[in-house]
């Protein structure tokens, strides 16, 4: 049995789109946005300039609740680059809004993860400029 | 209508050395090694190349001071096969070579290999590399059928033992892997223990396609290419590698990627997942053989495992996969030859020519590349007779 923690200021973030920096900025505030397109309502799951169902560019930010359900994980044991702190665990959320989100679980064990499970969001800076959202059992 | 590719043989096939490091080489040397070693398989001669497709298909054409030359650029395996085959259906070329090689890319070795790393905002501060996106796959895979981590392991196992007993795998003679062996391999990304992740290795290989004609006249017996397609459910690494992802045209979830473009495969050559004599599927991880089994409807959903259990995919079974012991032991150069050399064993199977795991009669070969944690599937079905 492990807790799993966020990651420590200083691991790769890369580099933002412009379709994604309302995300980012709304991370930095505490705030999870996402995108909906005001035509035809469809959330869209990759940051974009018009509706990925409807082709609309109609697409506006709204902030979601930051609750939702453990869709899938892994635990990982090796880190991908030697700035990540393991045990860590990537996680699939799926948002009671109605969209998946890539982010890892925190604030609890690793034993402690299962399908469905009740989430909720909290973040954690990852860098100087950059915010990351984690999940927490709700 | 005769087949499209009725007129199109595959006529040479060549693996460079493959080692865990080759000192000296670089990916583009080991390219052309590749394609000169095909050409020599084939009993063809750098003078009749008239195109290039693949991995450095531009710069073959400079480095071997070949040309003019048709190119195409598609770097992925099967694809890259399928494009020079249209290179010579099309009556554009007369002989077309491919080759690929990886070495001296991953030389910082506290980090996973560099192609496993995905760069994209939305994933790269999780950690993830290509171990962690199929994980996720694999776990729903495990939640809705049950699928075992033994079932898993035996898979591992399956592969890996065949790349022990093949004098040209990287990982000759380390096994053999016992279910119990693989699960005792330390955990990477939960479920997924070392021995179920594909190595890391450097090499190069090479195939030459050339017209019916040309390839009944060559050194090598034919192999024809019955049906080639690919699914794909969007950019690998960029979204979350959703199962239940679904595109508007069907309802066939991502966790599937790759079924309709079997389902195409078999409708052009009028055949069925039960006159498959051998399957040469792209092995990233242990779950991804599971998964292909049902994918392409070897067997039902969520009967993979049991598929497996059952020993249908071991040597001597009814259908023997990744018999060279693929990217978990023959070799993972990481960018386009380990997705070409599912090809090159189909072709070995067809041929009768595999040092190894040679299953008896071959007429019906298949050979897949990707997976669901990239979000796209090749496959293509290989054969003895012509179509």
């Amino acid at each position: 049995m492990t807790a799993l923690r966020p990651q420590a200021v200083g691991i790769p973030v890369g580099a933002h789109s412009a379709a994604a920096e309302p995300y980012w900025s709304g991370c930095l505030r505490g705030e999870l946005l996402y995108q909906r397109c005001t035509e035809c309502r469809e959330v869209n799951m990759k940051p974009a300039s018009s509706c990925a169902a409807c082709g609309a560019a109609a697409l506006t930010w709204e902030r979601s609740e930051g609750r939702g359900r453990l869709y899938s994980w892994t635990v990982v044991w090796r880190p991908q680059h030697p700035s990540f702190e393991v045990p860590y665990a990537p996680a699939i959320i799926e948002l009671d809004e109605g969209f998946w989100l890539m982010s890892a679980m925190v604030g609890c064990d690793d034993e402690d993860l299962r399908a469905d499970l009740p989430v909720v969001v909290e973040f954690h800076a990852a860098s100087d400029d950059v915010t990351l959202p984690y999940f927490r059992p709700a | 209508m005769p087949h499209p590719l009725r007129d199109v043989a595959i006529a040479g096939v060549f693996n460079t050395e493959q080692a865990r490091t080759l000192e000296g080489r670089d990916s583009l040397s080991l390219a052309v090694e590749g394609a000169l070693g095909a050409l020599a398989d084939a009993g063809l001669s750098i003078e009749d190349v008239d195109g290039v497709a693949g991995q450095f298909a531009a710069e073959m054409v400079l480095g071997a001071r070949m040309g003019p030359c048709s190119r195409k650029l598609s770097t992925h395996g099967i694809p890259t096969v399928l494009e020079a085959a249209s290179m010579i259906a099309f009556g554009e070329c007369e002989v077309v070579v491919i080759g690929a090689g990886g070495a001296a890319m991953y030389m910082e070795r506290s980090a996973t290999a560099p192609w496993t790393r995905p760069s994209n905002e939305l994933v790269v501060g999780y950690g993830l590399f290509t171990a962690a996106e199929f994980a996720l796959m694999a776990r729903r895979h495990m939640l809705q059928y049950g699928t075992t981590r033994e079932q898993l392991a035996l898979a591992a196992a399956t592969v890996r033992n065949n790349g022990h007993v093949n004098p040209d795998a990287v990982y000759c003679g380390r096994g053999p892997f016992t279910v119990d062996d693989i699960l005792a391999s330390r955990m990477v990304a939960d479920p997924f223990h070392l021995l179920e992740c594909s190595m890391t290795s450097e090499g190069g290989c090479g195939l030459v396609l050339t017209s019916a004609s040309r390839a009944l006249d060559a050194a090598t017996t034919p192999v024809w290419i019955l049906g080639g397609a690919g699914d794909t459910y969007g950019p690998a690494y960029v979204v979350p590698p959703v199962w239940d992802l679904r595109g508007r045209g069907d309802d066939l979830p991502a966790g599937y990627v790759g079924r309709r473009a079997a389902r195409k495969c078999f409708a052009l050559a009028g055949l069925g997942p039960s006159d498959v004599d051998v399957a040469e599927f792209y092995d990233p991880f242990s779950f991804e053989i599971i998964r292909q089994l049902e994918a392409y409807e070897f067997c039902g959903e969520g009967e993979g495992g049991p598929f497996v259990e059952a020993g249908h995919i071991a040597a001597g079974g009814s259908l023997p996969v990744t018999t060279d012991g693929g990217t978990m032991s023959f070799s993972h150069a990481g960018l386009n030859a380990q997705m070409l050399q599912r090809v090159i064993r189909g072709v070995q199977q067809v041929r009768g020519t595999c040092p190894s795991s040679q299953v008896p009669d071959v007429e019906v070969a298949m050979c897949t590349n990707g997976g669901s944690g990239a979000l796209f599937t090749d496959v293509m079905l290989l054969a003895s007779e012509r179509p």
